[in-house]
């Protein structure tokens, strides 16, 4: 792999920018592999990396039905935080933010992990409780977090509206500085140049139809460009579109989609050194190094694969953002648009087995997919390559929604679902 | 935004007025202390969530408070019909 | 200041207004009818901004929607700032106050510039993902710096001054544009009956008809317009909003429009008028006449200050008197392009060259051109530009007939203005918001609007058909169409008869060839606000970023406030150039609302501070607002929290308030409680469904405690119903749950036992509810009422029906602080009354208002919970230690009791609800603290369970608290450890969580 560096820029300068290496390459599938990787998103091309990095797995392919990262990786509002209530969702996240924390150069490639801080604000009494419980869990489980007043609040977000005037007053908030921001479509470009360079195919623009399943097993899957690839192991990363990956399995999943919108302002100086996010008034925003203004909003309530979502939603995040930063008011919204998210009922992932051996599925990240990337990638791969979960996926296994061992974490997970 | 028919409104609404409660046609089972876990566990929370033409529940919350039925397509947001309470669809997925 | 490209006559603005404005702290003038950008061409300013990476020097491109680089700062006050203002957009008036928004020290004198000249060569597309990491500590410099150069114009940081509005709008046909096809549609539509709304961005209507010489009815164009709009005025049904951008088309004909009402006449709007609206429309056909963008072409430094697309000279001349130069080159690669040429001629200046890169151009307007004896000159381009800050002249060379490489020698001429056109773009960007992708049209070379399920017609333009006579007559089929589709009938419309120019084939070229090859020629823009170069696009697509996406994400085209109008197709021809593919091959280009940047102010318009979300307030709500209350925010209410006198702190106000109460007597305002009233013969069956505990022995006059879990067993809410009639109860929820719980009941009653005979109904609102509460509440309470009060004749948990205070009330004898309390519900209207007799009562009673606070407290002095405190929706009732309240015998198999015994549900050592006693009385533990068995173990440390209530408890003389622990029923009297963030650790016992009179003889006295 061409080395990423300063100095090659200015190397490559000298001749035009002419000499640099494709990226990845765009390879035809061989017949059969060791394991295939249903989806081309950051989950999928980390979950692939992993397997060939730490586990020389390197006989892989994904499989991408549009191109890589073209899902929520490119879609979503780029917040990275570990700061879960539950020692099983704490514990996962934490795992990825560490690999956040070196992951640029373990890719040679800059995603971008901006370490800014995460804000979450508490407007109520009960807010304050909960906050207080998760950053008291946070702490004993080594993840960095403390709780503000909203005279600290008001010394990091200068700007924002911390006075008792307004509807629902911010009364404290808890504060990771270890959150930040990072380059959505960076991590899923560093993660796919990192496993072509291990020998992954990344095979785009393809789309698998079916599974090829016998004797409740699957050998393989079968695509719409290149016919049928055989396959010991399988892992689905399909996020939004994981009941229709299930379906061809014969079964179902704890998962809705629904979209879930967001929205930029336009590029405007800087102004909002970190992410502030609310659960109460319903809106979260940080400033990318662009300088727009990233908001999420929330989510739509019904099923929607249209990766757009309704007005109103918009219009009560934009209402939030004001009623937060009434100075926002004369800045101009820029651009929308709409992710699909696959909800669990706990608000935690499904990182499992499935009823269909040597299948295995990563979806049903909801709001929390792209702060996990690395970590669950990781995780997915060392299960994928053993064929056993990892200890850290065991807890997310889709079959605790039989036994009722649910890990619920609608309070930690950014937007009331 | 969705522009919702509602069946005993007999009238077009925003969406506002409605929420969306998820997959349609789930009975509960008539002797739940009957089914095992995983029956259980299927009931509440194992969904179709298809992409394409979906049955789902809906209640027009800020109108006449009823529930109702709706075919509609979740990839283009197309509502195909509503439907009252015990009626059965009559566009379904192929 | 003198306008010196000012023409004397013509145009449709008021010389005798003349206005003045400052750029840049200069000041200028300008003309009634200007827009920003039209008055600084007159003035001759050429720079008004930087570019984004390189910082370059930039000029006026276009003058519209599509301009990309006059993105200016507005605002005379902090607080009237409005960064990024399209100066083509923004109509001049007098004062106004514009700033560039990037360049230091100024915009004509930038140290960047320097920067970006030397060190452009090294900045690649998404060179930042292939730097600066090393080493790593030092990313947060390099992001800092990074950061310096962010963004274009500055937030205010002062409150907005100004108010918005949001208004709802039903209509037949919502036509958008105001264009020739836009008001054939919008004429046609009215005179058929039909409620039309007519939107277009501009300050007044007529589109492209405005901008020209073109005629109708051998008349000036305008003069129809003025004639139409007349006519659209005389309809009631009619409304026409000028200055009023759709900006997004959404699900089922949901458009938005957002209307500037007042940003023409100053910064700040007038006293009582909204400075902007956001109109919500909902229509039953929507008619997109959107029409189309020039597309300019890419070539070497084609982004030097003067190089501006042709249909905007023309504009600038024919609509606004100024010409933006001295001497033209032209570039076309079509017919229409030679306008601008034709319309610089008659502006009375030089056109130095019209170069045609077909090999003939013999369309209509060439043979004018080359009537006046223009200096034509085919089957070449202008492949290079000289200047920095001015267009000084352009390098022009003959090309091959495919337009892929210079073929001839050079020939340098001498211009300040050169003027390219590479054909239309239809803005098909409203038929793609509700995903429904555009399809590429090789005959208009351009992307035209795809099929969809919306009620959507188009005309005109964004068909790729812009002959004037197209225009007008797919207008009016729309309109027709539109009549017809909504049930009316159709409409008589003589359309007027328009010239048509006779056009030759245009040449599909987008990219210049230059002699060098592009990755070495100077830099030739494809989208400029981004900077993104025909060069850098070949390097992505060489780096393997193949798909469309992967281009525009690598490059950040099409990113900027213009979303790409003017550049995005070039882009995608230089990438399918460069990949060997057809346009259509490389993909699309899907466009989001917004159409144009709006304001946040107008989509929240009146929906914030105290209307972000409506405050609900209890009847006696003035009342403790005039007694000092500080009020709490529970679910929508504002509910009074404790009641301090004097100068108390609040644990003396709560210390006060509980010692009142079990002394003597206190008194809480319990309307926010939701009530839910449950009629019919099946009400009591329905209970016993919904609620864990028995319902079916409920004696009528009786009142009973419940818990309602999930299908999961999970406890979600709680409260006390009573039975008021055999077939009637009344049913008390939390604050905050009542409208779930409401919807809970009505879901399960209609879809899953319908056949029960049962009504709800919400009448939180319809009673008062006054919770008067201490030994000395009967005594109280007997002042008031005739009726026999004894512990014989109204006992604990009875309800009765009697008048307190002359007005009809129910009081419920229950208790939720364990001392004995009367729940008198009145009609809400007289809640005050009572309210304030109580206390005239009360006086000698030290009657006591408390507020949420010390009802936390003197409940946890009992153990009772809050639903939502002290569950977080994964406790069961055994869980809570509640297993009194959970009855097995039922024959329904209540909801909650399947789930409530799954497998995980019924594992030993979950976590279980208890009472902890700090081993320092004093120490009161932090809500939110998590236990632990032994506290000096390493991080990650196993934790027990949390703290939900912690109290000082006046009364007891020492802190209480519940929460959680693992098996805590069955580790009474154990120890647990609370290490706090502060390095401390509080010690605990585990106990009963009754602190107080355990066995609850307070209550039944």
């Amino acid at each position: 792999m061409q080395q990423y560096s300063g100095f090659g820029l200015f190397k490559h300068s000298l001749s035009h920018h002419e000499n640099w290496q494709r990226a990845w390459r765009n390879p035809t599938p061989k017949k059969k592999y060791d394991v295939i990787i249903i989806g081309g998103g950051g989950h999928g091309l980390a979950t692939a990396y992993y397997l060939a990095k730490e586990h020389g797995v390197t006989n892989v392919a994904v499989i991408e039905k549009g191109y890589l990262g073209g899902g929520n990786t490119a879609r979503n509002t780029t917040i990275v935080r570990s700061n879960y209530l539950w020692d099983e969702s704490a514990h996962l996240y934490e795992h990825a933010m560490k690999l956040w924390e070196g992951l640029s150069q373990d890719l040679n490639y800059n995603v971008m992990f901006s370490q800014r801080g995460v804000l979450n604000l508490g407007h109520t009494l009960q807010d304050m409780r909960d906050i207080e419980r998760r950053v008291n869990a946070n702490r004993l489980n080594g993840i960095d977090g403390e709780v503000l007043d909203p005279q600290s609040i008001k010394e990091i977000v200068p700007h924002m509206d911390c006075s008792a005037n307004s509807r629902y007053p911010v009364m404290g908030a808890s504060w990771q500085p270890r959150g930040g921001v990072a380059r959505h479509d960076a991590v899923a470009w560093g993660f796919a140049r990192g496993a072509d360079s291990f020998g992954v195919d990344l095979i785009q623009e393809t789309e698998v139809t079916d599974l090829i399943i016998e004797d409740d097993t699957i050998i393989g899957v079968k695509t719409n460009r290149y016919g049928d690839i055989m396959a010991d192991r399988v892992g689905s990363v399909v996020a939004g579109n994981s009941a229709v990956i299930a379906k061809m399995g014969g079964f179902e999943l704890p998962l809705e989609s629904h979209p879930l919108q967001a929205l930029v302002s336009e590029p405007i100086k800087p102004v909002l050194d970190t992410v502030v996010m609310s659960n109460h008034v319903h809106g979260y925003v940080s400033q990318s190094d662009k300088g727009d203004l990233v908001i999420g909003a929330g989510i739509d309530g019904y099923t929607g694969y249209g990766q757009r979502g309704s007005y109103p939603t918009i219009e009560h995040t934009v209402q939030a953002i004001v009623e937060l930063f009434p100075m926002f008011s004369r800045v101009r919204m820029n651009r929308q648009w709409g992710g699909i998210v696959d909800t669990c009922p706990d608000a935690c992932p499904i990182i499992s087995k499935t009823p269909v051996k040597n299948l295995f599925f990563n979806c049903g990240w909801g709001t929390g997919g792209f702060k996990a990337t690395p970590g669950a990638g990781n995780v997915f791969a060392a299960s994928l390559a053993k064929g056993e979960m990892h200890p850290l996926a065991e807890p997310f296994s889709m079959f605790r929604f039989h036994d009722g061992a649910l890990i619920d974490e609608h309070g930690a997970a950014g937007v009331a679902h | 935004m969705f522009h919702i028919y509602c069946p005993h409104c007999a009238e077009y609404r925003e969406e506002e007025e409605f929420h969306a409660a998820g997959q349609a046609h789930i009975p509960r089972p008539l002797d739940p202390e009957a089914c095992s876990d995983k029956e259980w566990g299927e009931y509440m929370f194992f969904r179709k969530n298809p992409r394409g033409i979906h049955h789902e529940l809906w209640v027009h919350a800020a109108g006449c408070r009823k529930f109702f039925n709706m075919t509609r397509n979740t990839q283009t947001y197309e509502i195909k019909e509503v439907y009252k309470i015990g009626e059965q669809p009559s566009v379904v997925a192929e | 200041m003198t306008q010196q490209n000012r023409l004397q006559s013509g145009g449709r603005i008021d010389r005798s207004k003349p206005l003045t404005f400052t750029y840049n702290g200069k000041q200028f003038s300008g003309f009634q009818g200007d827009t920003l950008a039209s008055a600084m061409l007159a003035n001759g300013i050429d720079v008004v901004g930087r570019s984004f990476k390189y910082s370059r020097p930039r000029g006026i491109v276009a003058c519209g929607a599509e301009e990309p680089n006059a993105v200016l700062q507005l605002g005379a006050t902090e607080a009237t700032q409005v960064p990024n203002v399209r100066a083509t957009q923004q109509e001049l008036f007098n004062g106004l106050v514009s700033a560039s928004t990037n360049g230091w020290p100024s915009v004509d004198n930038d140290v960047m510039g320097l920067m970006g000249k030397v060190g452009g060569s090294m900045m690649p597309p998404g060179f930042y993902y292939k730097t600066f990491m090393f080493p790593q500590s030092l990313w947060d410099t390099y992001e800092s710096m990074i950061r310096k150069a962010a963004g274009l114009g500055r937030s205010p940081l002062e409150s907005d001054p100004d108010t918005y509005d949001n208004v709802n709008q039903h209509c037949d046909v919502m036509i958008v544009g105001a264009g020739p096809a836009g008001l054939a549609a919008a004429l046609t539509a009215a005179r058929g009956g039909a409620r039309v709304i007519i939107a277009d961005e501009q300050n007044e209507f007529g589109g492209s008809l405005l901008n020209t010489k073109e005629t109708l009815d051998g008349k000036p164009a305008a003069e129809w317009v003025n004639a139409v709009v007349a006519e659209l005025a005389t309809f009631e049904d009619v409304m026409m909003l000028p200055r009023s951008t759709v900006n997004g088309y959404h699900d089922h004909n949901f458009v938005t429009i957002h209307e500037r009402c007042t940003d023409h006449l100053a910064d700040i709007a007038p006293v009582n008028q909204a400075r902007q609206k956001l109109h919500r429309v909902r229509a039953k056909w929507v008619v997109l006449a959107t029409g189309a963008h020039e597309r300019p072409l890419v070539f070497s430094n084609n982004d030097v200050p003067g190089c501006m697309v042709s249909n905007a000279v023309s504009t600038y001349i024919n609509r606004y008197g100024v010409v933006p130069g001295n001497e033209l080159v032209l570039m076309t690669t079509n017919d229409y392009g030679y306008q601008a040429a034709l319309d610089w001629d008659d502006a009375g200046r030089k056109v130095v060259a019209i170069v045609d890169t077909r090999a003939s151009g013999c369309g209509a307007r060439a043979e004018e051109a080359r009537k006046r004896g223009l200096n034509i000159i085919t089957g070449s381009a202008v492949i290079e530009v000289q200047g920095s800050k001015r267009v000084s002249g352009v390098s022009v060379a003959a090309i091959s007939a495919d337009g892929g490489k210079v073929i001839g020698s050079v020939t340098k001429l001498k211009t300040d203005t050169v003027a390219s056109s590479g054909g239309w773009s239809p803005v098909i960007h409203l038929s793609s918001h509700t995903g429904s992708r555009p399809t590429w049209d090789d005959k208009i070379v351009g992307f035209v609007p795809g099929p969809t399920v919306q009620k959507q017609l188009t005309a005109g333009g964004i068909n790729g058909q812009y002959d004037t006579a197209v225009a007008l007559k797919q207008g009016f089929d729309a309109g027709q169409k539109a009549l017809t589709e909504t049930g009316l009938s159709a409409a008589e419309v003589v359309l007027p008869k328009a010239e048509t120019l006779k056009s030759d084939t245009p040449m599909t070229l987008f990219h210049i060839p230059h002699i060098k090859p592009t990755s070495a020629a100077p830099k030739q823009f494809v989208d400029y606000q981004t900077d993104v170069t025909a060069a850098g696009i070949e390097v992505a697509c060489r780096e393997g970023y193949e798909s469309i996406e992967h281009v525009k994400r690598y490059t950040a085209m099409g990113f900027g406030t213009d979303q790409g109008k003017l550049g995005n197709i070039n882009g995608m021809a230089v990438a399918a150039k460069a990949l060997n593919k057809t346009i259509p091959e490389t993909g699309t280009t899907i466009f989001r609302p917004n159409y144009t940047p709006i304001s946040f102010g107008a989509i929240a318009g009146r929906n914030c501070g105290s209307l972000f979300d409506p405050e609900r307030y209890s009847a006696m709500h003035k009342w403790h607002v005039e007694h000092g209350a500080k009020f709490e925010d529970v679910g929508q209410w504002k509910r009074p929290w404790y009641f301090p006198q004097g100068n108390e702190t609040m644990q003396e106000s709560l210390d006060r308030e509980c010692l009142a109460v079990r002394d003597s007597v206190g008194i809480l305002d319990a309307s926010t409680l939701g009530k839910i009233d449950v009629q019919g013969k099946d009400a009591r069956e329905f209970l016993g469904r919904v609620y864990s505990n028995a319902w079916a022995k409920l004696a009528v006059g009786k009142c009973r405690y419940g818990l309602m879990c999930g299908e999961d067993g999970m406890v979600f809410d709680d409260g006390v119903s009573a039975c008021l009639g055999d077939n009637h109860f009344v049913m008390t929820t939390t604050t905050g749950g009542a409208a779930r719980v409401l919807e809970w009941l009505e879901i399960y009653h209609q879809t899953e036992w319908p056949e029960l005979e049962v009504y709800f109904n919400t009448v939180t609102d319809h009673w008062s509810t006054l919770t008067i509460s201490g030994p000395n509440s009967r005594k109280l309470l007997s002042e008031l009422t005739d009726y026999d009060l004894s512990n014989d004749n109204f006992k604990f948990m009875d309800w009765k029906q009697m008048k307190v205070a002359g007005v009809p009330a129910r009081v419920f004898r229950i208790s939720f602080t364990g001392e004995l309390s009367f729940e008198i519900n009145v009609q809400a209207n007289y809640g005050t009354h009572v309210w304030e007799k109580l206390f005239e009562a009360g006086k000698k009673y030290n009657l006591t208002p408390y507020g949420t606070e010390t009802m936390h407290i003197l409940r946890a002095e009992k153990g009772f919970i809050i639903a939502g405190q002290d569950t977080d929706g994964s406790v069961h009732p055994y869980d809570l230690g509640m297993g009194w309240c959970v009855s097995n015998q039922k024959p329904f198999s209540y909801i909650g009791k399947r789930g409530m015994n799954r497998e995980d549900c019924v594992r030993p050592n979950r976590k279980q609800l208890v009472g902890l006693k700090t081993k320092d009385p004093k120490a009161v533990i932090p809500e939110g603290a998590q236990a632990v068995l032994d506290p000096k173990a390493p991080i990650p440390m196993p934790m027990e369970g949390h703290v939900t209530s912690s109290y000082w408890s006046a009364n007891l003389g020492h802190s209480i608290a519940m929460g959680f622990i693992k098996g805590g029923l069955d580790k009474m009297g154990e120890t647990v450890f609370y290490p706090l963030a502060d390095g401390t650790v509080i010690e605990a016992e585990i106990c009963s969580p009754i602190f107080l009179d355990p066995k609850g003889e307070r209550q039944n006295v």
